[in-house]
């Protein structure tokens, strides 16, 4: 690696004594501090603040109304407008999961069950809400486009068991979502 | 008899409402403050949630108190927590250092004064424990002691970075107490008493240090003032300049931003007190806070007119009466606590604007520039002190006197600054 | 390989001393390589480091070329006029004409100044155009496929495919999850016709009920009409299936491939201690698959070794030491410390005249094991040591009679020509009472070895280590759980001779111990030595020492293939049928 040799900056008698660069310092943060309690901080009016400084006060306020599009919140498995469980417990997430947040057990779908053409499903579908880390590499890598990040925060429990997501409470979060893939309908 | 039994009583409630009831308060109320205005400064909140939960007792809402008692909260925690003492440390240092953080830092609020004389029926008592007249020389003594619950803290601790806040503690609260001391002797020069009461007194009569706009022949507004104010801008000069340097040199007493370096978090994790925790540790952070508090308070007492208004106000209100209290006092008590949290934002507020020193740059600061602006200064005030009983060829060889001083001092300070020659090729 | 010509014998062709060796020179993507005269071209790219993409060979199987992936562009000299010298370069090869259209680098063989370009726009269009004939029926269903992740049509279209379909129509239809044996489930949809399923019933399991029926892209895989895929082989054909046509019912669902660990590993079922891979995902075994290894196996094995493995984490597992409570009835066990146990066993074992003292050890026992047996044998004083036989059907391909897979090697270590001799003694001794103290080593002689529960009832001490709970362990003083041959390190020796080495692939369960550090134990216990033995290793430095066909080894020295060092004569027949294809020019590895 090349050494860069850097030259320190000449400075004049009046930076020298420094009294000017502080008075400076002192308007600066009071400025801020006067916008403040104004409730005039830079971003207040976007990140929606409860009128000091940017901060947005939690449980009365919520962030709901102004979740982007793109938000990520919990990842949750959906169903699609048949009803039958998109995931076929390919075990990609599991794969991609960087902190291995996901454990899938997959299972055969028996001969008797309507989706039985499907072959395979997930017995287990666990997600420790606790490694989660909300990347979307799940979601990302699905190939049958069963696993979304919802928007869902408010991920709270009392255990470590709590914070485990099995099969049907990630069923609950992620509800049903329509088209996309069609390769399993009638036609096949 | 009855009388020292009096005297002892009046005593004892002085310490107790003083120390107790006005300054222990003072020091979780400016964590408080800290955190609150550290909070809006960095435009967020701070905490505002710890009250008392109401709904908890069936109430439809909570008290917040804006977050008031949140330090209460803080304590308690603190109080609560495993109180971890490691194998490896000097026991009894260990357990001795904490104390003699906070001892001092409590004593010296004895010499300060909180107000005028309060007057209860007919009885005057002045609102300080120990009228002593020694004041500013008993608190630098006994707060000069402060340094060993930090040099044994980082001792005792037998780790490293402890150890390295420890030493970095001890060396630069020496150097800035020579700086310290030096900074005031043009102000003891200008009232010719070591009694801090008695110099808010003159304060209040004659215009505070740094803000001379009175005196005993009425207001800035006044004509009579104009023709009287000269000594008393003349000696403006040598006090701003002993202001500044007293000021910083506090900062540098307390380890406040920008002068932290004994704990500075990125390179020694805690400082001194890394190794303690639960109560142990927050007896350094009352220490430290308490510090902050009486160097404000004496600030406050030396150049800013301690408890008086100003503008000649606190004689107009010397004489009113409720029901036999003397209501002076008790706004005197108001301006004083108003003066020093008001000069506790000003602590919190550098640390927010200034970043720390190098520890270098520290040391440069309190023996090349103060050290010698504080010694300069003393010849100054004198000069201007003396200036009245003196010739004008007198005052003129000593102007150049100093002016050739201060040069020469300059000119060693710059060439001190210069790298030195390598020796060795 | 690529000659280079010296300017002292520039009259030396290439083509001369190469045939001086009876090889030919092929131009591999602009390299000179030599390669013995009847070479497959595709065997000849592989030696020469160029992956040819292919999908119905197989070296071990003859080549029908008619999944026509591995098409190369290649070239021969134009055959000179009559009397004219033909074109040389500088280095004396003649100039290659180039054919402008693509051949099978799999069925035909290399020739004298061949070129051959496996690279491209010619040859890259081909797999391009061949990858998408292909992928036109293929459905769609990677996310489900248990192949996924070692599917040579997922690995190659990623390689050599478009990346989109322009097929609009609708795709054909087949049989989906067809029941075609008990242990091979079959896809027609997936199968891409390379037909190396139906070549392995044919030409190596010699049991062909596999075919295709119907034309073009109708054709389907089907079992003969009456008939079942179920030979003892049947599951290499999910192993060479290149997609997922044909999978294993015991694998079906269970694990993607891409989760699991390969660690090399030996069978244990019999004599032939066939090569295997380990696939285990935490510690969890989940499938065991043939290694290619000439010498023993080639690359195969039998069904009923290779799914002879779910026991190991079956709940008769034992996984702590056991000692039964005395006085009580019905028996019951209690568990007990390591420590505890040794000490136990010692005293007891010590406390019996060495006269009334046998061992009865397994021929499922590694060397250094057997080793350690031998050593404990000699520090009690017995010469009563016997291992349990154990004997099936040979059904002349990789099972062997012998189904013990260390015969040989405890004859090396015992140094005796029959170590089972010795167990009809032993079993009359408990009759009539003369031996008082039993050691059982991992064998149930309830089930195994003609004893009966009153046999063992007579026994003052019956110390048993064992990998699952059986009929012996309940008549046994303690019991102590051991490893079973996936949890293991050690070495084997097989039929023929060959010194062969077993790898841990999952860890041990609960409290149980791997069973030389049991025998160690033991030793050291009654011996009251030092202990100076720390590793597997050490155990086979101190073997390699003592035992004069393994002096100079060292379990690392062993490789993954092994290494021969006995001659036993015996011949294992699946190799003999290989060699002699082999040698008729049928396949090529």
């Amino acid at each position: 690696m090349a050494v860069v040799k850097l030259q320190r900056p000449k400075l004049n008698f009046g930076e020298k004594i420094y009294f000017g660069a502080l008075i400076k310092g002192f308007f600066l943060t009071m400025s801020h501090a006067v916008k403040s309690l104004r409730g005039k901080s830079v971003g207040a009016e976007t990140l929606a603040s409860s009128g000091l400084g940017v901060t947005m006060q939690f449980p009365e306020q919520r962030w709901d109304s102004h979740l982007p599009e793109y938000y990520r919140g919990a990842p949750a498995l959906v169903t699609d407008e048949q009803g039958r469980e998109r995931c076929v417990s390919c075990q990609l997430c599991e794969f991609i999961c960087p902190p291995k947040a996901i454990k899938i057990k997959p299972s055969e779908i028996p001969s008797d069950d309507p989706w039985a053409k499907v072959e395979k499903r997930p017995l287990e579908f666990d997600i420790d809400m606790i490694r989660c880390i909300y990347c979307g590499m799940c979601e990302e890598v699905c190939p049958e486009q069963a696993i979304y990040l919802r928007k869902d925060y408010l991920i709270t429990g009392l255990k470590r068991a709590d914070m485990v997501h099995d099969k049907k409470r990630l069923y609950e979060i992620g509800g049903v979502r329509v088209g996309l893939v069609n390769k399993w309908n009638e036609l096949k | 008899m009855p009388d020292i039994v009096f005297q002892i009583a009046i005593i004892i409630t002085k310490i107790v409402v003083l120390t107790f009831i006005v300054v222990l308060p003072l020091v979780p109320l400016s964590v408080y403050f800290e955190r609150r205005f550290s909070a809006v400064i960095q435009d967020r909140v701070g905490p505002n949630r710890v009250g008392i939960p109401f709904t908890l007792l069936g109430f439809k809402k909570d008290f917040h108190f804006f977050g008031l008692i949140q330090p209460i909260a803080d304590g308690l925690k603190l109080f609560l927590k495993e109180d971890f003492t490691p194998d490896h440390v000097r026991k009894v240092f260990y357990w001795m250092a904490p104390a003699l953080t906070v001892v001092p830092a409590l004593i010296t609020v004895c010499v300060v004064p909180f107000g005028s004389p309060i007057s209860i029926f007919g009885h005057s008592e002045k609102l300080v424990i120990a009228d002593l007249d020694i004041g500013p020389l008993f608190i630098f003594s006994v707060a000069s002691l402060s340094v060993y619950g930090i040099t044994l803290a980082g001792w005792s601790s037998n780790s490293k970075f402890p150890f390295i806040g420890g030493v970095r503690s001890t060396a630069q609260m020496i150097s800035y107490e020579i700086a310290l001391g030096l900074s005031i002797i043009p102000v003891l020069m200008y009232y010719g008493d070591l009694n801090l009461s008695k110099i808010v007194q003159y304060q209040a009569d004659n215009g505070w240090l740094i803000a001379p706009l009175w005196n005993e022949h009425g207001t800035i507004f006044s004509p009579a003032y104009w023709s009287t104010c000269g000594p008393q801008w003349l000696f403006w000069f040598p006090a701003a300049i002993a202001f500044l340097i007293f000021t910083i040199s506090i900062f540098a007493e307390t380890n406040r931003m920008p002068f932290d370096l004994p704990e500075c978090e990125t390179e020694l994790v805690g400082g001194y007190h890394t190794e303690y925790s639960s109560m142990k540790f927050a007896m350094f952070f009352m220490g430290e806070y308490a510090a902050m508090v009486i160097g404000s308070a004496l600030i406050i007492t030396l150049f800013l007119g301690g408890w008086s208004m100003g503008f000649t106000l606190d004689a107009k209100i010397a004489d009113w009466h409720i029901a036999g209290i003397g209501l002076a006092g008790l706004i005197h008590i108001g301006v004083f606590l108003t003066k020093l949290i008001g000069f506790i934002l000003f602590f919190i507020l550098v640390r927010w604007t200034v970043p720390r020193f190098r520890y270098d740059q520290l040391m440069k600061l309190g023996w090349v520039v103060f050290f010698e602006a504080a010694l300069i200064n003393v010849f100054l005030a004198a000069l201007v002190v003396a200036a009245p009983q003196l010739g004008p060829v007198i005052i003129g060889l000593g102007a150049v006197l100093l002016a050739v001083v201060t040069v020469a001092v300059i000119w060693v300070a710059k060439v001190s600054e210069e790298t030195p020659k390598v020796l060795r090729a | 390989m690529s000659d280079t010509p010296s300017a002292t014998a520039e009259l030396i062709l290439p083509k001369d001393l190469a045939a001086g060796k009876g090889m030919v020179n092929v131009q591999i993507d602009d390299i000179w390589h030599q390669f013995p005269k009847g070479t497959r071209m595709i065997e000849a790219c592989r030696q020469a480091e160029i992956t040819v993409p292919h999908y119905c060979y197989h070296p071990k199987l003859s080549s029908p070329g008619n999944c026509r992936m591995c098409l190369v562009q290649m070239g021969m000299p134009p055959r000179p006029a009559p009397g004219q010298e033909p074109q040389r370069d500088e280095n004396g090869y003649e100039i290659i004409g180039w054919m402008p259209r693509p051949v099978i680098a799999c069925a035909n063989t290399v020739g004298e100044n061949m070129g051959i370009r496996t690279t491209g726009d010619l040859v890259e269009k081909c797999r391009e155009g061949v990858m998408e004939f292909l992928l036109i029926n293929h459905p769609l269903d990677c996310p489900i496929c248990d192949q996924a992740g070692e599917c040579r049509l997922q690995e190659q279209s990623v390689q050599h495919g478009r990346g989109v379909s322009r097929f609009v129509d609708m795709k054909v239809k087949k049989p989906k999850n067809v029941d075609i044996g008990p242990r091979i489930r079959l896809d027609d949809e997936r199968c891409i016709m390379c037909s190396r399923c139906i070549r392995f019933m044919d030409e190596v399991a010699s049991d062909p009920v596999l075919g295709f029926t119907q034309r073009g892209t109708h054709t389907t895989l089907t079992v003969h009409p009456g008939r079942l895929l179920d030979s003892n082989y049947s599951l290499n054909t999910a192993d060479i299936c290149p997609v997922g046509a044909l999978t294993s019912n015991d694998f079906r669902f269970q694990m993607r491939v891409w989760f699991l660990k390969e660690t090399p590993s030996i069978d244990v079922n019999c004599g032939t201690g066939t090569n295997i891979t380990l696939w285990a995902r935490g510690n969890k075994l989940h499938r065991i698959t043939p290694r290619l290894n000439d010498e023993v196996n080639s690359a195969w094995m039998p069904d009923s070794h290779r799914l002879n493995f779910h026991y190991i984490d079956s709940a008769a597992r034992l996984t702590e030491p056991l000692s039964r409570s005395v006085g009580v009835s019905p028996t019951s066990f209690s568990p007990t410390p390591w420590p505890t146990a040794i000490a136990q066993s010692a005293a007891k074992i010590q406390s019996i005249p060495a006269a009334q003292t046998a061992i009865i050890a397994s021929g499922r026992m590694t060397n250094e094991e057997l080793f350690l047996t031998h050593t404990l044998a000699a520090e009690i004083g017995t010469r009563l040591l016997s291992l349990v036989p154990r004997s099936g059907e040979a059904d002349k391909l990789l099972v062997a009679a012998d189904r013990n897979p260390n015969t040989t090697g405890a004859k090396l270590i015992l140094g005796s020509e029959n170590p089972y001799s010795g167990l009809a003694f032993i079993r009359d001794g408990v009759r009539d009472g003369s031996i008082k103290s039993l050691i059982v080593l991992g064998e149930d002689i309830i089930t195994d070895a003609g004893f009966t529960a009153d046999d063992l009832g007579k026994l003052d001490f019956l110390l048993q280590t064992s990998v699952l709970a059986n009929p012996t362990a309940e008549h046994a003083h303690l019991v102590l759980p051991s490893a079973a041959f996936a949890e293991k390190r050690g070495s084997m020796v097989n039929l023929s001779g060959r010194l062969q080495r077993l790898n841990r692939a999952v860890e041990l369960p609960g409290q149980a111990h791997d069973d030389w550090e049991i025998l160690r134990d033991l030793i050291l216990a009654i011996s009251g030595g030092k202990n100076e033995v720390h590793h597997i290793e050490d155990v086979f430095k101190a073997l390699a020492e003592n035992v004069p066909a393994f002096n100079g080894l060292t379990l690392s020295k062993i490789g993954h293939q092994g290494t021969q060092i006995a001659d036993t004569g015996y011949q294992i027949p699946l190799l003999a049928n290989e060699r002699a294809r082999k040698a008729a020019g049928l396949i090529n590895g």
